[in-house]
């Protein structure tokens, strides 16, 4: 938790006087959000997935530590995407010798329905330090539109 | 040879007797260690750690490694599947042989670590020659 000095100003107060309670209860939030087990729920099928949405786009990730963009394959059809790629393990060499080996390669093929139509067109992939972002952005009949109320 | 699938396996989460001083789930790192006559090798996955996140630290032969991981994603996206969870990664070992601190390199590629702990001069095995007589 960030500890934040008190300065008093000419009210007393330099900074909003709310900041504070406002900064509490994101802080709780966060420690709630962080804090709520039991919701993780695995199908068996690698790799495990996290799924989120916005206003605009869905949002499909999943931890693939060492598994390089080349190896990735992704295809959506109608409202499915598939997740397909190898994970691959350079053998070390001949002279080594192993203390534990906990690292797995192998390949995985992953399909998921997705909960709303996307725009298969402008779905983009990311791999940053082994998390996969796939970016899904929903179909335009889809996204909500503010409806402007005019006057006569 | 035949193509192996790869199996979900949760990430297991750190044992310790300890308290956290930092709110949220410490995971330990799938690794693999082994040796060669000049050095010993750790590899650890470590997903979403940002190669300025690592942090190693070797005292008493006891070797420690932390890495802070990137939160994945904004904060107003909300989640309509939650398969695996995000926390920091922490794992340490004991390290028997002799290192050269001074030589120690770490890098880290696509979420995994390679820790490279050359061995001091000393520790190099010897071949023992066994003369007949």
């Amino acid at each position: 938790m960030a500890v934040i000095r008190w300065k008093p100003g000419f009210f007393g107060w330099h900074r909003d006087p709310f900041a504070e309670m406002h900064r509490l209860r994101r802080e709780m939030d966060r420690i709630w959000d962080t804090s709520t087990r039991g919701i993780v729920s695995t199908v068996g099928v690698f790799p495990a997935l996290n799924v989120s949405e916005d206003e605009d786009n869905l949002y499909v990730r999943a931890e693939l530590p060492g598994v390089v963009p080349e190896e990735i394959e992704i295809t959506t059809k109608e409202n499915n995407l598939i997740i397909k790629g190898e994970r691959k393990i350079a053998t070390e060499g001949e002279r080594v010798s192993y203390h534990r080996r906990e690292r797995e390669a192998g390949s995985f093929r992953r399909i998921i329905s997705l909960p709303t139509r996307v725009d298969t067109e402008g779905v983009t992939a990311a791999c940053k330090n082994g998390v996969l972002t796939v970016t899904l952005p929903r179909a335009a009949e889809l996204k909500p539109r503010k409806i402007e109320v005019g006057s006569t | 040879m035949a193509e192996k699938e790869l199996q979900v396996r949760e990430k297991q989460e750190l044992q310790t007797d300890a308290e956290h001083t930092i709110p949220g789930v410490v995971f330990t790192p799938a690794v693999d260690i082994f040796e060669s006559e000049e050095e010993i090798t750790l590899l650890a996955d470590m997903p979403g750690v940002p190669s300025d996140g690592v942090t190693i630290d070797l005292h008493n032969d006891e070797l420690k490694v932390t890495g802070e991981v990137e939160t994945q994603g904004s904060k107003n996206e909300t989640y309509l599947l939650r398969e695996y969870e995000t926390g920091r990664f922490h794992c340490h070992f004991s390290v028997s042989d002799r290192i050269d601190q001074d030589r120690i390199s770490a890098s880290m590629k696509d979420g995994v670590l390679r820790l490279v702990l050359p061995k001091v001069e000393k520790a190099k095995p010897r071949k023992i020659e066994v003369k007949s007589e």
